[in-house]
């Protein structure tokens, strides 16, 4: 048991863990700058950028997938800032206008290349495939000091590692300028904090966990993860550094949970075959936001105004 | 390109026919009832909708498959998606009026818990041994290839009758965009409105499903409402031209997508949609990109008539070329840069017209702050012709004792 859990479940585990803790971490910032949905948007430009990528250099490699999903982020950032200012339309509409447009253009794209050699599809990108990130030579709790097994770990393992380092390298460096940013601009302006510069550093941040954790868990969890744990978190707490606490132990139950609910759930209601964990673990960061929504300590109260780019 | 003129003009067989005029009905619904969506600034709303009627979409399926050995009959599909989607949409206002998470906090959540639900149900169809569940992907990005007639005659009047519940309540929906208060004065029920709004939309985007595809048909009531805003500031034609756009971007997408295999329905609609887009952005009259160019290269030729005008009067040199330039297309200096007649008689109109201006300036300080100058409009287009009379005796009685 403990080696086909090593071998199996212990990497995707991990896997779905640092994703949820890099896109929660970014999110709190997110739900308190009402700016929520620009990781559903990040998360479906990606789409084009990968296919593209993938047109170009014919593999599937993480590299140009990666540089491909950065560029058609960035794309979507200035045709956003484009429509709302030369189309004076909300941005909620103008961010609509531009990833349905994307998406649809990757969607196409997908179609009418030939990737049936390649694992690349519409259902993959949304969903992902957490479940084939498998250890093969980790055969066992050993295998965690064992150099040549270490090597063989999925890649997607150690690079979420090195995106968490970064984006939480980037919260504890700027989180005065963010803190201040996301709830008082025109002070944070006036004492020279530069929170424009913040709030697209911000945002910049958002397109890097996006891509990482897009890349080995599909869009879905990148979307759930964004917004549900930090928002759970804003019900439990008043303050700012309890609340990103709250949103990573929340991120990292949902993912723990849904992981293993995914997996062993079904065979114990007798099923044979185990559900997307992908799936289930925004399941569970659902039930968590709404079981904070019932009782979370602080789930009424002002709402914070700071709606800005 | 016979293909494409024969499905265009719904000669390519009564099944494609059927289809595409189906979606042309759905493309105007959902094109008209996002327009009010729009103006009422809820347009992602629509996204938390269609990602939340998978968990339905894929219940129904699975309780139909297990019932009947089939589970993709679309009207069972249709109200299993509507219940979900009503659930999620309930809960979107829950957690809204209830704790302190703004609206894109309620609408992201919604759309990702909902939609990774859905995901876990799909896995479920996969390792149920139905052998049919080819039916249900084709949800998520849309697809006619293969639709039933009756698929096809349910979607068309489905969308014929929330088009004609649009027409009928216009009236309310558009005071409601507009201003509550007024609308809850003439007796409207502002929550009653809103929640017909709502229903519609949530109709709409399940009927759509089938065409444009879970991820996608959020764009139809997006993307032309926000082209019709280029054209018209008034709500009814606003409404109008959606819906012609989304009639159009729908019916050129069936018909593009019927003519081939790996051409998928919704992407095509979406494209041909952002097309419009994109078309409107330009072009439009009132607030395009052109024609703001063209204002623009206008104002720029006006100033530089101007002022070179005043440096003719003052007997100043001109170097920059394009003041030359326009000077000189107007027949006011010579090749040589010497004043033509007509020029010496515009410099001085233009020195008048400023010596007036100033005068206004001076004696009405508080209007001119108000009137629109920028050194350039002519006084008599600007006030009225007894003001500019008025200062004309001014300037005279001013120079006579000098």
């Amino acid at each position: 048991m403990s080696s086909e859990f090593v071998q199996l479940s212990l990497a995707p585990m991990l896997i779905g863990t640092l994703a949820s803790v890099t896109c929660a971490l970014v999110g709190n910032f997110l739900v308190l700058r009402r700016q929520s949905l620009i990781g559903d948007a990040v998360a479906h430009v990606a789409l084009p950028g990968i296919v593209v990528a993938f047109l170009i250099t014919g593999t599937v490699a993480a590299g140009p997938m990666l540089i491909g999903a950065a560029a058609s982020a960035v794309v979507a950032a200035l045709l956003i800032e484009l429509i709302r200012k030369v189309g004076r339309i909300e941005p909620g509409a103008a961010m609509g206008v531009v990833f349905t447009t994307l998406f649809a253009a990757g969607v196409l794209l997908l179609e009418r290349s030939d990737t049936s050699k390649v694992h690349l599809d519409v259902e993959h990108a949304l969903y992902g495939n957490l479940e084939s990130l498998i250890w093969l030579a980790g055969d066992g709790w050993g295998s965690l000091i064992d150099p040549a097994a270490l090597a063989e770990l999925p890649p997607q393992l150690p690079r979420l590692a090195l995106v968490l380092l970064v984006v939480a390298g980037f919260i504890t460096i700027f989180w005065k300028e963010l803190v201040i940013g996301t709830f008082d601009a025109a002070f944070a302006e006036s004492i020279g904090a530069r929170p424009t510069i913040t709030s697209y550093a911000l945002i910049v941040m958002v397109a890097v966990a996006a891509v990482a954790a897009f890349d080995a868990v599909g869009s879905i969890i990148v979307i759930a993860m964004f917004i549900c744990p930090p928002a759970a978190a804003r019900l439990m707490t008043d303050r700012m550094g309890p609340q990103i606490a709250w949103s990573v132990v929340f991120a990292v139950l949902s993912a723990v949970l849904g992981y293993v609910l995914a997996g062993y759930g079904p065979l114990w209601l007798g099923a044979r075959s185990s559900v997307s964990a992908a799936g289930m673990i925004a399941t569970v960061s659902g039930i968590i936001l709404f079981l904070c929504c019932l009782f979370g300590p602080r789930r009424r109260g002002v709402k914070v105004a700071a709606n800005r780019i | 390109m016979d293909a494409f003129l024969s499905a265009l003009l719904l000669q390519a067989g009564y099944n494609t026919a059927l289809v595409t005029i189906g979606a042309a009905l759905l493309g105007a619904s959902a094109g008209a009832i996002g327009t009010f969506v729009l103006l009422r600034k809820r347009s992602l709303v629509s996204d938390a909708i269609s990602h939340a009627t998978l968990p339905g979409l894929a219940l129904a399926f699975i309780i139909m498959a297990l019932l009947t050995g089939d589970g993709r009959w679309i009207a069972g599909l249709m109200i299993g998606a509507g219940a979900s989607a009503g659930l999620g949409l309930v809960l979107v206002e829950w957690i809204g009026r209830r704790t302190r998470l703004t609206e894109d906090a309620a609408i992201g959540s919604v759309l990702a818990v909902f939609f990774g639900f859905g995901i876990v149900l799909l896995t479920v169809i996969q390792s149920l041994e139905t052998g049919r569940q080819a039916g249900i992907s084709s949800y998520l990005v849309g697809s006619t290839a293969g639709m039933l007639r009756s698929e096809a005659e349910t979607i068309a009047i489905a969308a014929l009758i929330s088009g004609a519940a649009i027409f009928a309540l216009r009236r309310p929906l558009t005071l409601v965009c507009f201003d509550q208060e007024y609308a809850s004065v003439r007796g409207i029920n502002v929550r009653a409105t809103d929640l017909a709004m709502m229903g519609l939309l949530l109709v709409i985007t399940v009927i759509g499903l089938k065409v444009a595809g879970l991820v996608l048909i959020v764009a139809l009531t997006i993307i032309p409402p926000a082209a019709a805003r280029f054209w018209t500031d008034r709500p009814e034609p606003m409404v109008i031209i959606a819906a012609a756009l989304g009639a159009v971007a729908a019916y050129l997408g069936a018909v593009i997508s019927s003519l081939d295999r790996g051409l998928p329905t919704g992407a095509l609609i979406v494209l041909v949609a952002f097309a419009l887009f994109l078309v409107s952005l330009l072009l439009s009259p009132r607030r395009g990109l052109l024609a703001s160019a063209l204002k623009r290269l206008s104002f720029q030729r006006e100033v530089h008539e101007r002022q070179g005008l005043m440096a003719l009067a003052r007997g100043e040199p001109i170097y920059d070329t394009f003041t030359l330039r326009v000077l000189k297309r107007k027949g006011f200096i010579r090749a040589d840069g010497v004043a033509t007649l007509a020029g010496r008689g515009a410099a001085a109109g233009v020195m008048l017209d400023e010596a007036r201006w100033s005068l206004y300036q001076k004696l009405f300080p508080d209007d001119a702050a108000n009137a629109a100058h920028h050194g350039v409009t002519p006084i008599a287009e600007a006030l009225p012709a007894d003001i500019v009379a008025e200062l004309d005796r001014h300037l005279t009685v001013q120079k006579a004792p000098s």
